[in-house]
């Protein structure tokens, strides 16, 4: 049986009934988004509104979805009692209609039927779809254990699925947002403060006299709150530091901008720290009641001195020194910024480590204008019984090597479902929710080949990525605005709990995550993990135990809570840091002891070679990544990406503003589709600079299909954090082609 | 009473955020905008500078769109605030060509569409819909002839400002801070 031919990609439906349901997504498309629009806007006071969270980013902006006149779904503006948004969401926020209206949303179950080039998808009905998944989990649960079978997922829906996966016995999961994203800062702010970052990240912004921020675009990222207290750090004068190659939105608000070479950060990090220690800027008081390894760090540093970090970072000396020198001044009022994407070289635990004292040294943790101490509000889990105990979980395959590892790591159990694979464990049979894994992990070709080896692959989503074109299942969810799901109890400044609830019935056969998770229980005879019949029942009763309802919260949407614990270290107390020594530890005993380095040290990185830039990749402020390109809204804003080069680089090229060029990485992979020039003096001329999620290759998504280069195609190299197991991607190169390359055939 | 605009640009990040607040808010169909975002670089690296302007309908005093409507179509309400009727409007496109903002579109209804100053949420004491969500809190509205209007303190806080295209002559109502001074 050749399992190549039958994980086919399913393209373009050949021909029959049963493939009407994808090409029909096609023919109605046509965005008539004005149709059925009032001609007149609406009164906000005299239409309908319904509470939500935002679900087009992680930051889960509480909102309030208003209908118009006729009953549809026109808008939706933010919550103002909600302090991650202030009562202003973000262009995708407000642009969160498009994931209701999108007519290319995935419709209906599917089913793939017959092999290789004749496979297609079957229109299925749900108790059709439900079952065939439940056949082929307890087959593969019988043969190779519940624990063989994967989860990734991402987002909202995550809970649900996670939920599911502990009742029947696996905690085989993981999310890209680990191990492709803030996996190390994780791991480099535990071994500092021992806790991690929250989200929202604990930036006291609003009081900061100065910020740093490190490749970090804010702005460009829209992180609302974050983007919102930043403005106001603008608007109050605080110094902004920017460390970024690429002249970014933040870049042009600061202060002082490092223009640094790509690579190098932790050389200039372990500069500053070097500078507040030997020019006796770092707040002793602070450092002496606090923390734990001063002196260690101080010889450790002794040598990285700024004339060293200026040869490296290819910076200016006296930019080096006035950034220290702002930064001490500002102290304690002062926030380096841990970031959120940080898997760039794999040493990024190392380089977040390095961070994290900087900031340890300037007194920021804990401090007014520093990082606030955020407090939640403990909602109650709805009364369950206990777990079944799995023989092995996504520990013992990653922990052996990668033992600062804080959750699953998707490459790894990708690499356990590979056919050639040595892991202790094998992993055979993959569920995809609501995360485009063909985009989010790199190393894609890898990704293919797992997924051509597994017994079944299920993915739940609202749109119809990339991947869905490889399953053998496809359980359509409805969008946030048509469902329920967890409550958001974030840790902030104001403890809160928000209520999503479903502004729209599900459009078409589409379903609630909850729903489908519990159906799916139910089949697989998990009941006593489903007490519950509906989510109403589930969120009521965990409201009441918070002295609310689920009648009080339909109406207010969000409820703030008093807080119990002090907002900062109150001034000169004894303060318990949840380490090995209790104190912050400059010194990491948790990294020593598993034989890591205790302290961040400089590594060089391969440089690019001759003809080939670094290939940078970052956000724009009006999409997530892939998710959102096919959103009739935000695609209007932006429909595909450009390829930044500087001048320079395009003399050399001869390369023209707008023209269409394609790009081949050191492992020669090529671009599937052409991406324009633009060329801009806002980026060194060393790399190159391209927004992620475009270039998607569904064509079921009509409006993004094709549409710019896809990055993460170019993203064949990877450098594993030795700490984490997580994937440095800023470790590839492209040279740019202004002919259409010979296409390879990638695919299989 | 004359309303205006007024825009920090030291805070633009250039979301597009009052962009598609106004599509969801007036209904501007897919394709189509009443404001729009410009990205302005000058320099080379790494002396750069950049900064974005969200541009809309200036609501001029002296409104070249008005002067050329063949047809009473385009008009000035109470406040300066430029508008359409879009049934009176038959679409000939004078005032498309007389606005050098280029701030009026061809709506695939049939008429001439642009900025209103979200005047129906003006007479609700709201702020246009572009103002009311932009997460910078870079955007000011209000009515010049009240001192204490949003719009009229951040103008007295602000008086280093620019308009666009003033050699054009129309007295655009809509004001840019110049860039913040403190460095």
């Amino acid at each position: 049986m050749s399992k190549i031919t039958r994980r086919k990609f399913i393209k373009i439906s050949a021909a029959g009934t049963a493939t009407l349901a994808m090409s029909g997504v096609i023919l109605d498309s046509t965005p008539k988004i004005a149709d059925w629009f009032d001609k007149t806007p609406a009164k906000e006071s005299e239409v309908e509104r319904t509470p939500t969270i935002c679900d087009v980013c992680f930051w889960k902006c509480s909102a309030w979805v208003y209908k118009n006149k006729k009953g549809h779904i026109q808008k939706i503006i933010g919550n103002d009692l909600d302090p991650h948004s202030n009562g202003r969401l973000c262009p995708r926020g407000t642009g969160g209609v498009g994931m209701y209206n999108d007519n290319d949303r995935l419709k209906t179950p599917l089913i793939r039927v017959g092999e290789g080039d004749d496979a297609t998808f079957k229109e299925a009905t749900w108790d059709e779809a439900l079952d065939l998944v439940v056949k082929k989990m307890n087959e593969v649960i019988e043969k190779y254990g519940p624990e063989s079978i994967a989860l990734f997922n991402h987002g909202s829906t995550a809970p649900h699925f996670e939920h599911l996966f502990n009742s029947f016995g696996s905690e085989t999961t993981a999310e890209p947002a680990v191990a492709q994203c803030l996996g190390s800062r994780q791991a480099g702010y535990y071994a500092t403060f021992g806790e991690g970052i929250t989200t929202p990240e604990p930036v006291d912004f609003v009081n900061s006299k100065a910020i740093v921020l490190i490749g970090n675009h804010i702005g460009e990222n829209m992180h609302n709150g974050l983007v919102q207290d930043f403005s106001h750090a603008v608007e109050n004068g605080a110094s902004i530091i920017v460390v970024d190659p690429r002249y970014s939105t933040a870049a042009s608000k600061a202060k002082i901008w490092l223009p640094i070479k790509p690579s190098t950060d932790i050389a200039l990090l372990l500069a500053w720290i070097h500078i507040l220690i030997y020019e006796d800027l770092y707040d002793k008081n602070y450092v002496e009641k606090y923390t734990y390894g001063f002196e260690q760090l101080k010889s450790h540093v002794a040598n990285f001195t700024p004339e060293w970090a200026a040869k490296i970072t290819e910076l200016d000396i006296n930019l080096i020194k006035k950034a220290a020198y702002e930064m001490a001044k500002a102290a304690p009022a002062v926030a380096v910024h841990p970031g959120r994407h940080t898997a760039w070289y794999g040493d990024d635990t190392q380089r977040e480590r390095a961070s994290a004292i900087l900031n340890a040294l300037l007194g920021a943790w804990g401090r007014k204008g520093g990082f606030y101490l955020p407090e939640k509000i403990n909602v109650p889990k709805y009364p369950l019984p206990h777990y079944p105990e799995p023989d092995w979980t996504w520990q013992d395959i990653t922990k052996e090597k990668y033992r600062g590892a804080i959750a699953g790591v998707t490459n790894i159990i990708r690499d356990a479902s590979l056919p050639d694979s040595d892991a202790k464990h094998k992993v055979k049979a993959w569920f995809v929710t609501a995360t485009n894994i063909l985009q989010s992990i790199p190393e894609r070709e890898k990704t293919l080949k797992a997924i051509d080896n597994l017994e079944f692959l299920v993915v739940v989503d609202t749109m119809p990525a990339d991947i869905v074109g490889y399953a053998d299942i496809v359980l359509p969810e409805c969008t946030y605005l048509e469902r329920y799901d967890d409550l958001r109890a974030s840790k902030h400044k104001i403890p809160t709990v928000a209520l999503r609830m479903p502004a729209a019935e599900p459009k078409n056969e589409t379903k609630p995550g909850w729903w489908i998770a519990r159906e799916l229980g139910i089949r697989l005879g998990l009941e006593k993990y489903y007490p519950w019949k509906d989510y109403e029942e589930l969120l009521d009763w965990q409201l009441r135990q918070i002295g609310t309802s689920l009648e009080e919260m339909r109406k207010e949407g969000i409820k703030q809570f008093e807080r119990k614990t002090p907002l900062y270290i109150p001034e000169g107390s004894e303060w318990y840091f949840p380490t090995a020594t209790g104190k912050i530890e400059l010194y990491s005993t948790w990294l020593a002891n598993m034989g890591y380095d205790a302290m961040p040290k400089y590594k060089s990185h391969e440089d690019n070679p001759p003809g080939f830039y670094r290939l940078i990749y970052g956000r724009a402020p009006m999409h997530t990544f892939g998710r959102t390109i096919n959103n009739p809204n935000l695609n209007d804003l932006m429909d595909e990406n450009v390829l930044w080069v500087n001048p320079k680089v395009a003399k050399i090229h001869g390369l023209k503003n707008g023209q269409e060029v394609w790009l081949q990485n050191q492992d020669n992979i090529t671009s599937d589709f052409p991406i324009k020039v633009r060329i801009t003096e806002r980026i060194r001329h060393d790399s190159v600079f391209m927004v992620h999620g475009f270039g998607q290759l569904n064509k079921k998504m009509y409006r993004a299909y094709g549409k710019g280069a896809a990055d993460y195609k170019l993203l064949s190299k990877v450098e594993l954090d030795d700490v984490t197991g997580g994937t440095g991607m800023r470790v590839n190169f492209v040279t740019i082609l202004t002919e259409k390359p010979q296409k390879q055939e990638v695919e299989s | 009473m004359r309303y205006a605009m007024a825009l920090d640009i030291t805070k633009c990040v250039g979301c597009a955020d009052c962009v598609v607040a106004c599509q969801t808010e007036n209904n501007v169909p897919i394709g189509y905008s009443r404001d729009w975002i410009v990205e302005k670089v000058s320099g080379e690296y790494p002396e750069l500078k950049l900064h974005f302007e969200s541009q809309r309908c200036n609501h001029c005093d002296t409104h070249p769109c008005v002067r050329v409507c063949p047809t009473g179509a385009s008009h000035v309400i109470e406040g300066g605030i430029v508008k359409v009727k879009h049934n009176d409007c038959i679409g000939c496109g004078a005032c498309i060509e007389a606005c050098p903002y280029e701030a009026r579109y061809f709506h695939p209804d049939g008429y001439v569409d642009k900025c209103t100053f979200c005047d129906h949420r003006v007479a609700d004491g709201l702020d246009p819909a572009c103002v009311s969500v932009c997460p910078t809190h870079c955007m000011f509205f209000g009515d010049l002839d009240d001192p204490e209007s949003p719009v009229s303190k951040v103008l007295r806080e602000n008086p280093e400002n620019f308009v666009l295209a003033p050699e054009s002559g129309t007295k655009p109502q809509v004001y840019y801070f110049k860039e913040r001074l403190h460095f």
